[in-house]
């Protein structure tokens, strides 16, 4: 997990002046450092070009929320008259307020859960020897390449038996039991503990419990971390089983993603509404922030918890 | 250090006991520990699909929560429903065309990040993550007036050019380019597992090959490519599984309403299977509908597993 983060000084420190090397066998600069003027310019023009690409929507979108409706599809990103008061109006014209909060608890519960509880799971992998260990850890991963759609139906059937139809918890109920791509996750972060201090606590009597809680759970904060935010990630952008869950109850009870699918049909001219799309963009805007905003704070773990993934292949 | 050397010792003295005492006090202790999988296994997944194939063989009738059984009559419907057949060819074109386009496109971002030095390179990956951040419906939302056919800034950019650009979300054949252009722009998952990947290859390599006299063409060829088969392998099969299961955007930009009269070009096999479970409340045909994509998703993932198998370097053998 932190050769990521080990090889940026090792970097830094081979793009430093490399014009004396060129003719030597050994080279001083990575290979990749293309020599030749041409070969940098169209690298710099290609990065810069993507990262417009990739810009673009987001400009638009920005410019969007502050035009009036007949000027939305202008695709000027300077408003030619500029509006504020979509920001104002889309807080009447839409349950913004509602679905932010519902979304923000769904999240906060399914992250939280599958935190602990993929934790504890985790750490039985790690630490404890038990028959059947590798059988059943190898269920696990087997788990994790089963596609959701098969036990979609079967599990609303479960949620709807248990009496649980019309609340939120199948959105976060199942997170109570751990989740395959956390749990190895999280035990690969456990294995890198030395086992020895966890046979020193054990001499001086420390519980089973207390291992996990006193030992593996503070030195494994990072790795809580990314698994919190991804599944929060996930639960903040998952449709469709708000769709399956939430979509029968008033508009009130929907969360972000189904509230802005709801609000695209809304104002849709071909089911009847008047085009209002600069409020249908202003909440798409507000919704994305929370995520913009966490992934300025947590940048690193997205990019450990993702370099871990490549890995396990 | 001399703690380190001690602990495999300490290993191989436990190891009777723990086979001579198979549930003793600790294996009972990582029982427990395990025991949330364990319930949640035998009742989500396992549990799940048996009820799921149960229920594939009968009419399940949602207000009376009765099933009666009908034999394979649902299965039979498979073949006699004309929207399966679409839907499957639908989910199969999207698959086969949007996973080698994002593994190439991935591919080759991660290494032009790979080229700068760390300083830029944070930057880039930063804007390039973003769309990977943006909830699918803000995305779907964007793209939905982006790739309009009359006024949209996508045909807006290609009359620059003076090419008249199709009606991306009405003809019916470029209604799943649509959706592979949206994956492509949210591609940075991919881009960041590959990155990582190119950030592995030990340097020495590259050293050896250039001594040899090999360009940098044959350097990716011969030393990049099979030293990352491994991260392109694990994203293949991955992408792979999500593209068959697609469903969000297609969703939300043209089956939205069930009123919805969009044609069915971009009717995925998740799309009708949602449709057919939870808008006509057919579960006993769409859990067919689910065994159908089950087994497809599982042949193809073990055939890319035989196939792949031949083509990963593992690095020290297998």
């Amino acid at each position: 997990m932190a050769s990521v983060l080990k090889s940026q000084p090792q970097a830094a420190a081979e793009s430093d002046p490399r014009d004396k090397s060129a003719a030597t066998p050994t080279q001083r600069f990575p290979w990749y450092k293309p020599r030749s003027i041409i070969g940098r310019v169209v690298l710099w023009a290609l990065l810069l070009g993507f990262s417009v690409l990739f810009l673009y929507p987001f400009a638009w979108l920005l410019a969007a929320t502050f035009k009036p409706r007949q000027d939305v599809f202008d695709n000027r990103l300077i408003p030619e008259t500029w509006v504020f008061t979509n920001y104002v109006e889309v807080w009447d014209q839409l349950p913004l307020l509602a679905w932010i909060s519902n979304s923000l608890i769904i999240a906060l519960l399914a992250a939280g859960l599958v935190t602990f509880s993929s934790s504890l799971v985790a750490f039985g992998f790690a630490y404890f020897r038990f028959p059947f260990r590798n059988l059943l850890f190898g269920l696990v991963l087997g788990t994790m390449m089963l596609p959701g759609a098969v036990t979609m139906i079967p599990v609303y059937l479960i949620w709807k038996e248990l009496g649980f139809l019309g609340t939120t918890v199948p959105l976060w109920g199942a997170n109570l039991f751990g989740s395959a791509f956390y749990i190895f996750l999280q035990r690969q972060f456990f294995l890198g503990l030395p086992r020895d201090i966890f046979e020193a606590a054990r001499i001086d009597g420390c519980s089973y419990f207390g291992l996990f809680r006193r030992i593996a759970m503070p030195l494994s904060i990072p790795s809580f971390i990314i698994v919190f935010i991804f599944e929060f990630q996930a639960s903040w952008n998952n449709l469709q089983a708000p769709l399956i869950y939430l979509n029968f109850g008033s508009p009130d009870q929907y969360t972000v993603p189904l509230g802005i699918s709801y609000a695209m049909s809304l104002f849709s001219p071909t089911s009847g509404g008047e085009a209002d799309y600069q409020y249908v963009m202003t909440a798409a805007l507000l919704v994305t922030l929370p995520m913009l905003i966490l992934f300025a704070f947590g940048q690193r773990y997205f990019i450990e918890g993702l370099a871990g993934q490549g890995r396990k292949g | 250090m001399a703690i380190a050397v001690d602990s495999p010792r300490k290993r191989r003295l436990r190891r009777p006991r723990w086979i001579k005492e198979p549930f003793n006090r600790e294996a009972r202790a990582g029982y427990l520990f395990i025991l949330p999988w364990v319930v949640g296994f035998l009742v989500f997944t396992l549990g799940a699909m048996v009820y799921s194939l149960v229920i594939s063989f009968t009419n399940y009738d949602l207000s009376t929560d009765t099933a009666t059984p009908v034999g394979f009559s649902n299965y039979e419907l498979l073949f006699k429903d004309p929207k399966v057949m679409t839907s499957l060819g639908n989910t199969l074109y999207y698959a086969v065309l949007s996973v080698p386009l994002e593994i190439c496109f991935a591919l080759l971002l991660a290494y032009l990040l790979h080229r700068i030095p760390e300083r830029g390179a944070g930057v880039f990956r930063i804007i390039y993550y973003l769309p990977k951040m943006t909830p699918s419906v803000a995305a779907a939302s964007i793209f939905l007036l982006l790739l309009n056919g009359n006024s949209g800034a996508i045909n807006g950019f290609l009359g620059i050019f003076g090419i008249d650009g199709p009606q991306w979300l009405i003809d019916p054949d470029w209604m799943k380019p649509s959706i592979i252009i949206i994956g492509l722009w949210s591609v940075s998952g991919t881009m960041l597992i590959l990155l990582a990947a190119l950030k592995n290859v030990p340097q020495d390599l590259y050293e050896a090959a250039s001594l040899d006299g090999a360009g940098a063409i044959r350097q990716f060829f011969s030393v990049t490519l099979p030293m990352i088969s491994n991260a392109l392998f694990f994203c293949t099969i991955v992408l792979t599984i999500a593209a068959l299961q697609v469903f969000d955007q297609a969703f939300l930009l043209f089956y939205r309403d069930t009123t919805s009269a969009a044609p069915d070009a971009a009717l995925f096999v998740g799309v009708y299977l949602f449709q057919q479970a939870f808008q006509q409340f057919n579960m006993g045909f769409a859990a067919a509908i689910a065994w159908l994509l089950f087994v497809i998703i599982l042949l193809i993932t073990v055939f890319q597993v035989r196939f792949g198998n031949k083509f990963v370097y593992y690095e020290g053998g297998r």
